[in-house]
């Protein structure tokens, strides 16, 4: 009888990873315990141990193949029939770390969704949006952010970057890899986990005429630090009269990531962009992640940078230069379209395009709309839209009550009211905190046919019924 | 696309060169006569500008918050008459006082207290939030213990920018429990800022004496735990913080990492002026005015040396013109005019 080992999930967002090494052969007796490979995913080079004993019979994937996708079968081992414990005689499969769930339908993750969506919509959307005809180069979000970091660290030595493992362990998400290595440990500074406490030295060095970049592991944990955040770095300058600018970007995932939970998984967008003297920035693509980025490391004011766990990992095209600036403030039309106006940020813009697509199958032609910064909102580019579309529907993952969305409605109903055709809709997450199980999650965070019911509503569609 | 601002370019971090030597030669801890009589104007200064606060308030004058330093005066006086220029400063609210002896004009902080365009916050502050770039002052802070760790931060762009300054951060005996405090305390002495911690020990927290409100209170041995030299010291007597400050200065000066300073000291008002006070007694208050005060204190000292008693009451007599000329501006100079209401919100980026 023998045994099937399949590629492991080895983070809560892994969807793929590169088998690095083998470190067994074919014919090799294993004992439950023992490291049989190293795997390295987008964020950390992991061992992968045996969980039986047996004999190796087949390695079916080679060494220093990439993007294996998990769960795919990567070995396969005998098992000595005198000691087997299973009597149902088939081939049993062994998954690392992963446990198995009958229902695919539940086992398709928020980031297994968004795999397939972004792989769907290159063509669409993105390079005409991108207002840049010159080379580009394919990267993931989480290279986007680290290279506008590095370029304008490189430029200006009063930037440094300090936060939770970004230094030797090259960040929590390995957004800060290389970071160490090329600007040294005065300026790449492995903080204790005290948020409260780093987040006000950085806003002193910024008063002390530095450039601070702080990263949280996760802006959940930036309600630690909420206070330095909001009545420091946010309120000085006009508590001053003008005189004490905090030039300061606050980044780290924001939203949902997968399996975490209430405490793990929470959108601030809303918190941050409630209060006057921050920038709110959250970009859904790489080339917007870079520059915006780099847009907020060199503005004179605190920014808020709202990325993306499910995103890090996503490739686009990014301008090829060091000189890719996106300004904020300034949203971005991904998609044209003349029935309805669809606003997003973050990772729900992938989620509006793949709604777009299925709504044109339906002769819904949507206008999609990027917003990239939250504050200051481009609410010209809103209005503009619903004075072409008449209908507005505005997707967020975070919670409904007071969230953005409700902004965006009251705006658009003070600057666009007559040319309303329908009431303005949210597409949001659920208006509870984050539940745990698969089935749950899925049903708590947005997805792209709540945008395409929210659609055909507003549309007055026949399909909605 | 936005233009890259202006920036100065500082000498990389990592290429630094040595921490400036210890200072100790340069700084006398036996100040000489003019230096006493500078330190007896700066704390004069202060007391009657608290006292004139203090009447423009109950006149209606001067709005919401406002904490007074009377009593404290050694403290600040005596520790700013050994940093150096480079040096910063931070506090809480009660930063009068801390203004003052920066050298911020006493006209502009009054005008600031009384809500006028020409205060240094053009208004937009008041009591609790001021600040000078030109004089290193950096706050001027409402919340309690929020200026810790900025001062921590302060510290970290001396060592970074390697200027040779050090970041002076006063926090109250109620700060003291803070947790950023020790948040900021585990890093100061990890990374070993050039930071004084100046817990100003008043006793009282607000109504709560330090003895109710807080287990162990030798204030300055809080930093024992992360290897931080602290020191108590009577904060009533500025030379006795004056030699202090010079120790602590100078140990944090040439790279040895963070300092505490215990103040014990006493404020004679109440934690703000509408706070009735009525947790300690009358009597406690006037043992301290007769016995522990700071001024009296000083002015025995100058007369021993041989000043005459004609120049100190001419100094008083100066000191009452500034206050009275700073009083006048602040009840004349016009409110902020409307339009300032959307400024200073965010430093404007021109595209």
């Amino acid at each position: 009888m023998s045994y099937e080992i399949k590629m492991p999930a080895l983070s809560p967002t892994m969807t793929e990873g590169m088998l690095s090494k083998w470190l067994v052969e074919i014919g090799d007796e294993i004992r439950s315990g023992d490291v049989i490979a190293e795997i390295e995913t987008d964020k950390a080079t992991m061992e992968v141990e045996a969980v039986e004993d047996g004999i190796v019979t087949q390695l079916v994937v080679d060494e220093g193949t990439q993007s294996v996708p998990v769960g795919k079968v990567i070995a396969i081992v005998s098992v000595d029939d005198n000691n087997e414990q299973t009597d149902n005689g088939k081939s049993n499969t062994i998954a690392v770390g992963m446990s198995e769930i009958g229902n695919e339908r539940e086992l398709k993750t928020q980031s297994e969704g968004v795999a397939k969506e972004i792989q769907g919509l290159k063509e669409v959307a993105l390079l005409p949006a991108m207002n840049w005809d010159g080379p580009v180069r394919n990267m993931t979000v989480r290279e986007a952010l680290r290279d506008a970091m590095a370029e304008e660290m490189r430029c200006d030595e009063k930037i440094f970057i300090m936060g939770e493992e970004v230094a030797e362990y090259q960040g929590a998400y390995k957004v800060t890899q290389g970071l160490l290595e090329e600007f040294g440990e005065q300026r790449v500074i492995d903080t204790p986990i005290t948020e409260h406490g780093f987040t006000g030295l950085a806003v002193g060095a910024a008063f002390g005429d530095l450039r601070p970049i702080v990263e949280y592991m996760t802006f959940n944990f930036s309600m630690q630090a909420i206070d330095q955040i909001i009545n420091s770095a946010a309120k000085t300058l006009y508590m001053s009269g003008g005189q004490m600018g905090c030039p300061i970007v606050f980044r780290g995932p924001n939203g949902a990531a997968s399996r975490v939970a209430a405490q793990h998984s929470q959108c601030f967008a809303s918190w941050y962009a409630h209060c006057p003297g921050l920038k709110v920035v959250s970009p859904w693509s790489a080339a917007d992640a870079k520059g915006l980025l780099k847009s907020a490391i060199r503005d004179p004011n605190p920014v808020i940078f709202l990325e993306n766990e499910v995103m890090y990992g996503q490739s686009f095209d990014v301008p090829d230069t060091d000189e890719w600036l996106v300004p904020i403030g300034k949203g971005n039309i991904v998609k044209q379209g003349s029935d309805v106006t669809i606003t997003a940020f973050s990772i729900m813009v992938g989620k509006a395009l793949e709604a777009a697509q299925e709504l044109s199958k339906k002769g819904i032609e949507a206008e999609v709309i990027d917003l990239r910064t939250l504050r200051p909102l481009d609410i010209d580019l809103i209005v503009q839209s619903v004075k072409k579309t008449n209908r507005l529907i505005s997707c967020e993952e975070g919670f409904p009550f007071a969230g953005i969305g409700a902004e965006l409605g009251m705006q658009v109903n003070e600057k666009a009211f007559d040319y309303l055709d329908a009431p303005i809709m949210r597409v949001t997450g659920k208006d509870v905190p984050m539940p745990y199980a698969a089935n749950l999650e899925l049903l708590t965070l947005p997805q792209s046919d709540d945008v395409i019911k929210a659609a055909l509503k507003v549309c007055y569609s026949e399909e909605d019924s | 696309m936005i233009p890259k601002p202006k920036q100065k370019r500082i000498k990389n971090p990592s290429k630094s060169g040595r921490p400036p030597k210890s200072t100790r030669k340069l700084k006398n801890s036996k100040p000489n006569k003019k230096s006493l009589l500078s330190m007896h104007h700066d704390m004069l200064l202060i007391r009657r500008f608290e006292e004139k606060a203090g009447q423009l308030y109950g006149m209606g004058k001067i709005g919401g918050f406002c904490h007074l330093y009377i009593g404290q005066e050694a403290v600040v006086v005596g520790l700013q008459s050994v940093n150096e220029e480079q040096d910063s400063i931070i506090t809480s609210y009660r930063d009068h006082g801390h203004m003052l002896a920066c050298g911020m004009e006493p006209a502009g902080v009054m005008s600031e207290l009384t809500g006028r365009a020409v205060g240094y916050s053009k208004g937009k502050g008041g009591s609790m939030h001021m600040f000078s770039r030109e004089k290193n002052f950096y706050g001027g802070h409402g919340i309690v213990g929020a200026q810790v760790p900025i001062g921590a931060g302060l510290g970290f762009a001396h060592k970074y920018k390697n200027d040779g300054g050090v970041a002076m951060t006063y926090l109250g005996d109620g700060a003291a429990n803070q947790g950023q405090v020790y948040e900021t305390f585990n890093m100061a002495a990890l990374w070993k800022l050039p930071v004084i911690f100046i817990i100003e020990n008043n006793q009282y927290a607000m109504g709560t004496s330090t003895p109710r409100s807080t287990a162990g209170t030798d204030l300055y041995e809080r930093g024992a735990a992360y290897g931080i030299v602290g020191k108590q010291v009577d904060g009533m007597d500025v030379l006795a913080v004056r030699e202090a400050g010079i120790k602590a200065i100078d140990y944090a000066r040439c790279g040895k990492g963070p300092y505490i300073l215990e103040m014990k000291t006493y404020r004679y008002r109440g934690h703000s002026m509408s706070d009735p006070a009525k947790y300690r007694t009358r009597e406690e208050v006037d043992a301290m005015r007769k016995q522990h005060d700071p001024i009296d204190h000083l002015r025995d000292v100058l007369l021993r040396e041989g000043i005459e008693e004609a120049e100190l009451k001419q100094q008083d007599t100066e000191v009452k013109k500034i206050i009275s000329d700073a009083t006048d501006v602040a009840l004349g100079a016009p409110e902020p005019t409307p339009n300032e209401l959307f400024t200073d919100v965010l430093i404007e980026v021109i595209e």
